[in-house]
């Protein structure tokens, strides 16, 4: 076996040596040398996701004192203390990359307050009615959960241990909106109507979900990037037909109409058509200008600053504690 | 209803309101705590104390033949027999718009609470009415946890910062003004302990004052009078607006179809 000592390296054969074990699909681990490329595509898309997971739980949250019973309150309370454990599994996979650059959790949340972190569009949607609550975790995590399977095998080894976990707990989620959505679609006229409404303005978004077709739709895009390295492995077209695929019949099924008269399955291209979703107001929404995004980001910002004493505190705590010990 | 029985759905219903409403508040919190880690771990406790109040909703059920979300969910303010410090908000705001939460509040408020409800579980564990027995057990083996993790957030917001100590007092003080509501076991206590369903009212707040004492010695801290009841015995059906506005939020989808069948 070749022993290779990686200060002899120039950064270039260390970029070839990478890249043999990227193709070798061996996983990479956070003390490994990496392209700088490789380190902030994966602190953009590891950070936002855990933003996403953190924002996420606010559009539910809203729901979950208001769950209709004992039963729905327990079960959406341990759905979004999930979706909080995503977040903090995740960040902790950031902040281990970041580590190198100097940076921290601090820093991230504060890109996060500042719009500079971004998070999925979805998040940004208002959910005003139990019904949100339902299509959310039966469609949105639906979708999340298409795009997490796809990128379990991501060379980065730390994120992938984390998707394993999250997907095991993404099944429970999955049941859970089934159910609350089963039970509105076999209720009375106004729960049907609710649903219906809730999925006329879902829809839309969760077709921007996966992000647009082509770079063209939006200007850029870091796909290509992630392909390369094999963080991921599909497009976001690919993911969307997925979810089509999936989703369209199962839908039609509970007696609800998609918001789109144009959708069909061409069987001779063997993909679906459908409306396009407008992409400058996915552009919009995603920079943070989205209807709740302000609202939801201030309603982080400011419990963090109220309870910026208590983090004092602690750090304080640990400190003394420290010195007694040392 | 036996006599018997309408002490016990008394005691239920004070078992199953102060869960139910103090885990309520607790979700307030949801993606409000000071980290994210802290996040987790106090949702995962609201969750078992919702289904802590569950399990007594349902003893409820059995007995009054109404079903749990009839129960929880569809009740007048002043059926409701949950003590009135575990009813009031967590602060200014609320959990949607702008909320200004107490954390130290929160902390004391959790502590103190889960304390009396570690001593009441044990003196459940004797009851004469066998289904609360087994619900104590069952409870029990959570409570633990709950308390060493409010213990853990009590003694190091104590012992640190100035600003942390005077919050601290602060939330001591507003607590102690009406933690002899959360002590009481409202009019029928005498009959509650005189059918050996739970110890009696004195004896278990000696053993919450001792508890306490120990806990404070250990953070040099003192108080001299007994706990108040300044808003109320909420045993007894006195509530303030804060358990009104709690109840609207709570019921607002459950009663906003009446034809509904299933939710
Ligand atoms: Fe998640
Ligand atoms: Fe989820």
């Amino acid at each position: 076996m070749e022993v290779i000592h990686y200060r002899e390296l120039t950064d270039e054969e260390k970029y070839e040596h990478f890249m043999e074990r990227i193709e070798n699909d061996e996983k990479i681990e956070a003390g490994d040398w990496m392209p700088d490329e490789y380190r902030k595509a994966l602190i953009k898309l590891i950070s936002s996701h855990g933003a996403s997971e953190i924002m996420g739980a606010l559009p539910e949250k809203e729901w979950v004192p208001k769950a209709p019973t004992i039963d729905r309150k327990l079960s959406i309370m341990a759905k979004v203390q999930d979706e909080m454990g995503h977040g903090q599994l995740l960040l902790r996979v950031a902040e281990d990359l970041l580590k190198p650059m100097g940076k921290n959790r601090e820093d991230l949340l504060q890109d996060l307050f500042s719009k500079k972190l971004k998070f999925h569009n979805v998040f940004h949607m208002p959910s005003p009615t139990w019904a949100d609550a339902a299509i959310i975790a039966w469609l949105v995590d639906g979708a999340a959960i298409l795009t997490q399977t796809m990128l379990l095998k991501t060379s980065y080894g730390p994120y992938g241990r984390a998707l394993k976990r999250i997907c095991q707990e993404e099944s429970f989620h999955a049941k859970h909106g089934e159910s609350l959505v089963l039970a509105l679609a076999s209720g009375t006229e106004k729960q049907k109507q609710m649903l219906q409404e809730s999925l006329n303005r879902w829809w839309e978004p969760l077709l921007m979900f996966f992000g647009p077709k082509s770079t063209k739709d939006i200007g850029h895009s870091s796909v290509d990037i992630n392909m390369k390295y094999k963080i991921r492995f599909k497009t976001n077209e690919e993911l969307r037909q997925e979810f089509l695929t999936k989703y369209v019949e199962k839908i039609q099924l509970l007696g609800l109409t998609i918001p789109d008269e144009t959708i069909c399955f061409d069987e001779e291209k063997q993909e679906w058509i459908y409306q396009q979703p407008d992409w400058k107001k996915f552009k919009q929404v995603v920079s943070g200008n989205g209807p709740r995004s302000d609202a939801r980001i201030s309603l982080r910002r400011d419990s963090y600053d109220e309870s910026e004493w208590v983090r004092e505190a602690l750090s304080d705590y640990k400190n003394k504690n420290q010195s007694l010990v040392g | 209803m036996s006599h018997y029985e309408t002490i016990v759905r008394e005691l239920l219903y004070q078992l199953a309101d102060d869960n139910f409403i103090h885990s309520y508040r607790g979700s307030e919190w949801l993606g409000l705590a000071p980290h994210i880690e802290e996040d987790v771990a106090f949702s995962s406790i609201s969750q078992d104390t919702m289904g802590h109040a569950s399990i007594y909703y349902q003893l409820l059920e059995k007995l009054l033949e109404v079903p749990v979300d009839e129960i929880s969910h569809n009740r007048k303010p002043e059926e409701f027999r949950n003590a009135i410090l575990l009813e009031e908000v967590n602060g200014p705001g609320d959990y949607l718009n702008s909320p200004k939460y107490d954390w130290a509040f929160t902390v004391v408020r959790h502590l103190f609470f889960n304390i009396f409800k570690d001593i009441r579980l044990q003196s459940l564990n004797q009851s004469s009415y066998e289904p609360l027995v087994h619900a104590a057990r069952k409870i029990q083996t959570e409570q633990y946890y709950h308390l060493m993790h409010w213990k853990t957030w009590f003694y190091q917001l104590m012992s640190s910062t100035e600003e942390a100590r005077s919050r601290m007092e602060q939330a001591i003080y507003r607590v102690w003004r009406d933690f002899g509501g959360v002590l009481t076991l409202g009019k029928y206590g005498g009959e509650m302990s005189d059918l050996k369903l739970i110890a009696p009212e004195a004896q278990l707040k000696e053993e919450w004052l001792n508890q306490i004492q120990q806990l404070f010695s250990e953070v040099d801290f003192t108080i001299k009078d007994d706990p108040g009841m300044e808003k109320g015995n909420g045993r007894n059906g006195e509530h303030t607006s804060d358990l009104v506005d709690a109840l609207n939020v709570l019921s607002e989808v459950y009663i906003s179809d009446e034809e509904a069948v299933g939710w």
